[in-house]
């Protein structure tokens, strides 16, 4: 899993029907201390995410297929599945 | 997924069969501010692109399974149009 911060979500009206009423999100990744690093990943949300969240997003494996529940696999791969409240850093 | 932007159209006529019928673009993976993120890929098209076009791709495995009844050799595939980016940073506080 990917750790990042809510930027804004995509607004898409012609799209995989896989993508048909899911919430999808931008992701900027960011280190555990919070700072920003470049790739924005776009992400389906299935936690209620919002504005500014740090979130987990998972792109691996079958993450996605498991977590919508499709019965056949999909074009969707990152999805975000959890909203992280307090990240603990041992190093100081 | 992530987002890019169509910047070109791609022909060949000689390849696998299972690319019969799709559609190859030239893509530039971008961020939320249209700044290239690497280099181009070729990107097949499942959702009538047009070039300059933003869309979002999906890539690796899932980038194989856009049709129902058969997989297609493909590590890039466009699978949705970006009507707009709705950025916090844009919206009045």
């Amino acid at each position: 899993m990917m750790l990042g911060r809510v930027k804004g979500c995509v607004v898409s009206t012609v799209k995989h029907p896989s993508y048909e009423g899911k919430k999808v999100l931008l992701v900027e990744p960011v280190s555990p201390d919070g700072t920003p690093k470049r790739g924005t990943v776009v992400a389906v949300d299935t936690v209620g995410a919002g504005d500014g969240d740090i979130v987990l997003v998972a792109s691996e494996g079958r993450s996605a297929t498991e977590i919508l529940g499709f019965s056949t696999r999909m074009p969707l791969r990152s999805v975000i599945i959890g909203i992280v409240d307090h990240i603990e850093l041992y190093r100081p | 997924m992530k987002l890019g932007r169509v910047v070109g159209k791609l022909w060949a006529t000689a390849k696998d069969k299972k690319l019969n019928g799709l559609k190859l673009y030239l893509m530039q993976p971008v961020d939320e501010s249209d700044r290239p993120l690497g280099s181009e890929l070729v990107a097949v098209d499942t959702v009538g692109s047009k070039e300059g076009d933003l869309v979002y791709w999906v890539g690796g495995a899932e980038a194989t399974f856009p049709f129902q009844d058969r997989q297609i050799p493909s590590d890039v595939t466009i699978v949705g149009l970006v009507d707009r980016l709705d950025l916090a940073e844009d919206r009045p506080a």
